[in-house]
């Protein structure tokens, strides 16, 4: 029950994106279409769920044991950079077809910051295995939601035409976004 | 006085939040009072100078192939380094920070200033480079904040991060005539967009004005 209160509340209540402001860069930039839109969201599901895990079982096997918890920050932020570097080989050779779709977007993933993000948190909040399991999965569901819903908008908002000069392109969309995130305020009632 | 282009550069025409569009997530969730607004400028200040000056330094000793996991070994050290003394000597502002401040190694701001700038000039250009650029990250997240804090709740407070008390608190207007959806999340994104139209129709005025006078000087020189 508790992990199920926990999914919907980082996946709906406080979500990545419009609450805790993580990921804005690829959710600006990747939201124009919503074919990449889905291509993002799945590769940042995929690299954050196993990147958390690589990162919480070094932290709990090498550096607590080692009391060597000052380098989480170093370790993660490699460990994050080496498995897309190695994902992105392994795709290549062995799953082409999944590289041709997700390929472009997994160097992109590295400088998200859902990715740190959750890798630290899953530390700083102190969860179990399970409660780290579900918050991972969780967290870019939430990203690759939002970034679905919002490319919609924009697809419409660049297809009407009628914005005016100034507000062209960035300022629209965060502007779109400041509604999106009052509109899932709604959400807060839920728990 | 071509040193001090560096710094005006930085300030102004690379501006990273408002022309260059880096590093948003920080200054959105850092922006919601004056006091963090603060805080997070100092630290990617301090950061953004440490990190410019070694990778300058080290720029002819890197192997060109590995150099971005060089940068992000160092970012990251000095990250680490700076949480650790905020932690020690400003904990509360190192809580209200929370994640962000670890965040900092990701910040595209820091990357991009080594890759584009450090890389490839003498370490004292590469300082001043990181003095314009982060004067111009902490004017951008103060000037959000600033906003964000007086129109959502008609008053200004600053808290002193060393000692935790306040410094001041001036209320300018009542509080019922206060905005609250500027100092919550949505109001963020609100305000940044506001202010991102507001440069553009400025800097599309300054365009049309140049354009003009360029035309009637070349009117008046054809008349002669």
């Amino acid at each position: 029950m508790e992990l199920i209160i926990l999914i919907i509340s980082s996946v709906l209540v406080s979500n990545v994106v419009l609450v805790r402001f993580l990921g804005i860069c690829p959710f600006l930039g990747v939201s124009k279409k919503t074919s990449n839109a889905v291509g993002m969201g799945l590769a940042a599901i995929f690299v954050v769920f196993f990147s958390s895990l690589l990162s919480y079982g070094l932290y709990y096997l090498v550096l607590a044991p080692l009391n060597l918890e000052y380098l989480a920050l170093l370790s993660f932020i490699l460990i994050i950079a080496a498995f897309v570097q190695f994902v992105e080989m392994f795709f290549k050779k062995f799953i082409p077809s999944l590289y041709k779709a997700l390929g472009i977007y997994l160097p992109l993933i590295t400088t998200n910051c859902v990715v740190l993000g959750v890798a630290l948190e899953n530390i700083s909040n102190g969860f179990t295995f399970w409660e780290m399991l579900a918050y991972s999965a969780a967290v870019p569901a939430g990203f690759t939601l939002v970034l679905l819903l919002f490319s919609v908008i924009r697809e419409r908002l660049d297809s009407l035409n009628k914005v005016p000069g100034p507000f062209k392109g960035t300022a629209i969309a965060l502007i779109t976004t400041a509604l999106l995130a009052l509109a899932f305020t709604a959400f807060a009632g839920l728990l | 006085m071509k040193k001090l282009n560096i710094i005006v550069d930085g300030i102004i025409k690379s501006n990273s939040t408002f022309v260059l569009l880096l590093g948003l997530c920080s200054i959105l969730a850092s922006s919601s009072t004056f006091s963090s607004a603060v805080g997070m400028g100092v630290a990617v200040i301090l950061v953004l100078m440490t990190t410019n000056v070694i990778i300058s330094l080290v720029r002819k000793i890197t192997p060109n192939d590995i150099r971005i996991p060089v940068y992000i070994v160092i970012i990251a050290v000095v990250v680490s380094i700076i949480q650790m003394i905020m932690k020690a000597f400003t904990p509360e502002l190192a809580l209200t920070l929370g994640v962000y401040l670890p965040l900092i190694v990701v910040n595209c701001v820091i990357m991009a200033r080594a890759e584009v700038y450090a890389s490839k000039n003498n370490p004292f250009d590469s300082f001043l480079d990181a003095l314009g650029i982060g004067l111009g990250y902490l004017f951008s997240i103060v000037a959000l904040s600033l906003l964000r804090e007086i129109i959502g709740t008609g008053a200004l407070r600053f808290v002193d991060p060393f000692t935790n008390s306040e410094l001041f608190n001036v209320r300018l207007f009542p509080f019922q005539y206060a905005i609250p959806l500027f100092a919550q999340n949505a109001g963020a994104f609100l305000m940044l967009g506001l202010m991102l139209a507001a440069i553009n129709a400025i800097q599309a005025a300054i365009t049309t004005r140049k354009a003009k006078k360029q035309a009637a000087n070349s009117a008046t020189k054809g008349g002669n």
